[in-house]
């Protein structure tokens, strides 16, 4: 009985890393080779920046069980503090001005997360929505930060490393595809480590946790600052290489709702809910856009696309919680169960 | 019964009470290196508010904790494991999702060394680590059995094999001091014989003192070297399984609790 058990465990896991192998290969190899920059720029690219937020957020909420309402806020200052540090450190090459961003978006986690060693829940998450509004609130009031501009609305630096340039569609592309999979790579690692199993020991039961000697407040801390630091860096990735402009609205609480969102239906605690989340958020509006146009015409402006696709989203949250409370992960895994021969 | 240097535990004067309601007044308790130490009472007698107030997750109003060599008026509960405390729940107190291994694995909180940085590069001092704490962890699920139950989610398992992943969780950082919260509570005879075994055995072979707060009085009187009885939150007895059963104030006290469980106790 004890042998059986590591061949059957050993086989998925083998399976899944062969699928993700597979996944990177044509993400590299064939999708910049038939893609098209409308591909590249209103789907892939804004697909790769929610992920990353998503996962950010999902280390957070889904692992460690802090919920925040303030994801955007993260993001926001991720991207405003690449583009401060590219504008006022112009030497800094471009993955060092990321790494920074990521870490000042980090600080900012920590100092967020203060309130969570006190609060817990709808608690906290009325907190994490403080944050929320005092970074709009700082981003309009400081000029300083966005150099001045009359708007706030601010052009992203080139996107350049060592002489190679990524401004292009695909190029935006493959440069938010290495983010995330790099970053996705880290993730993978730290919730397989000690660390992410105090992450969910946490979230399952605190005071257990604190008992076999968990360091509850330094690790809800620590979840803070992973979360942000990946969320920061997610935010540049839609500043620079998504929208191509830094503007405090692009970072407002819809945007933090939609990263919870992709989370609840992707999966919570799980790595690769993030991507279907993400992938269902962005796909969905383009399917109905075209839907809507291929039953009423030109009937289906704007204005009722936004109607319908947030009928739509509201009608499927509802559904997906209640059918499947772990989200798309959790569908996924059960059909891939009932394809795959079983002895 | 004055406290001995050589004892693990000793909790002098110790009084709770929330508001007006008093938990337990006055209690004295000393546990020996060693020693399996029952604490038995009605319902309501503050045995499990005693071991919250140990463990601390209560802050008693008097009196003094004395773990090993340390002094506290009230425990941190965040300290527990590195005095070398461990305890478990009277109501399941698992990591749920968490595979049983996992489970067990999480007992070593206290003595993971390995930083973060060298967790997610997989430097060699974590993969150590990792593998001496997996050792330690398989030797444990072994020893009590869980076997096969290894890779499952803790919150599937049925009610019995629960209370024993928490018993394994707490031995797993060979505590010198462990605390059961009704570690029988709910089990069939053949269970509680079998998890019986389990704690007797673990004491053989880590030496442990066990606190056990326990209903089933047969098998109090069979794992016990020493009886600490409490009745509305006082100390009334405390001694051998022998001295406990022809105490006078301990048979008045089941006597006096008529539709208790406990009646047993003048049986037995």
């Amino acid at each position: 009985m004890a042998t059986a058990l590591p061949v059957t465990s050993a086989q998925p896991r083998r399976a899944g890393a062969a699928g993700i192998l597979l996944l990177l290969a044509i993400a590299y190899g064939l999708v910049p080779l038939v893609g098209t920059s409308y591909l590249f720029e209103a789907i892939l690219t804004p697909f790769l920046a929610l992920a990353l937020a998503g996962l950010g957020l999902n280390l957070l909420t889904g692992y460690a069980g802090l919920l925040s309402l303030g994801s955007a806020a993260f993001m926001a200052v991720g991207a405003y503090a690449a583009f401060n540090l590219s504008l006022r450190l112009p030497g800094l090459p471009l993955p060092a001005t990321i790494l920074l961003a990521g870490l000042i978006a980090a600080s900012a986690g920590v100092i967020a997360g203060l309130p969570a060693l006190r609060l817990r829940g709808f608690y906290l998450a009325v907190s994490t929505l403080a944050v929320q509004f005092f970074v709009a609130w700082a981003l309009n009031r400081i000029g300083w930060l966005s150099n001045d501009s009359p708007s706030g609305i601010i052009d992203a630096p080139r996107l350049v490393i060592a002489g190679l340039s990524f401004d292009d569609a695909r190029g935006r592309y493959l440069f938010s595809l290495t983010i995330v999979a790099l970053l996705t790579v880290l993730a993978w690692r730290l919730v397989r480590s000690p660390t992410g199993r105090n992450l969910v020991a946490i979230r399952d039961h605190e005071t257990a946790a604190r008992i076999v000697g968990v360091k509850v407040a330094r690790t809800k801390l620590l979840a803070f600052a992973l979360s942000s630091f990946i969320v920061g860096i997610a935010g540049v990735l839609w500043a620079f290489a998504y929208l191509r402009t830094v503007e405090p609205a692009g970072f407002n609480l819809d945007r933090s709702f939609q990263i919870l969102f992709i989370v609840i239906i992707g999966g919570l605690g799980t790595l690769r809910g993030a991507f279907l989340g993400a992938g269902f958020m962005v796909v969905l509006p383009l399917l109905l856009s075209r839907l809507g146009t291929a039953l009423l015409g030109d009937g289906f402006d704007t204005g009722t696309l936004e109607m319908v696709q947030r009928i739509v989203l509201g009608t499927l949250i509802v559904a997906v919680l209640i059918r499947e409370p772990a989200g798309l992960a959790a569908l996924l895994d059960r059909a891939f169960r009932r394809l795959s021969p079983r002895s | 019964m004055v406290a001995g240097d050589e004892d693990i535990l000793a909790v002098e004067g110790l009084s709770l009470s929330f508001g007006g309601a008093v938990a337990f007044a006055e209690i004295d308790l000393s546990v020996a290196a060693g020693e399996i130490h029952a604490i038995i009472g009605p319902n309501g007698a503050g045995k499990s508010s005693l071991i919250n107030a140990i463990t601390g997750l209560y802050a008693p109003q008097a009196g003094r904790l004395r773990i090993g060599d340390a002094r506290f008026a009230r425990v941190p509960a965040r300290r527990l494991a590195e005095l070398g405390v461990a305890r478990t729940f009277q109501n399941l107190a698992l990591f749920k999702s968490l595979s049983v291994v996992e489970n067990v694995l999480s007992g070593l909180a206290n003595v993971q060394r390995a930083g973060l940085t060298a967790q997610l590069l997989g430097l060699s001092a974590a993969r150590r680590e990792a593998t001496e704490h997996r050792a330690r962890a398989e030797s444990v699920i072994d020893f009590l059995q869980l076997g096969m139950f290894r890779g499952r989610a803790a919150g599937s398992l049925p009610y019995g094999l629960q209370k024993r992943v928490e018993l394994a969780r707490a031995l797993v950082a060979n505590p010198r001091l462990l605390l059961l919260d009704e570690p029988m509570a709910g089990m069939s005879a053949a269970e509680k014989a079998e998890m019986s075994g389990f704690v007797l055995a673990a004491r053989e072979m880590l030496g442990t003192a066990i606190v056990l707060i326990e209903h089933d009085i047969g098998v109090v009187m069979r794992l016990s070297d020493r009886i600490t009885v409490l009745d509305h939150g006082r100390r009334i007895a405390t001694g051998t399984p022998h001295e406990i059963q022809a105490n006078p104030a301990v048979i008045a006290a089941y006597l006096g609790a008529e539709d208790d469980p406990e009646n047993e106790a003048k049986a037995a």
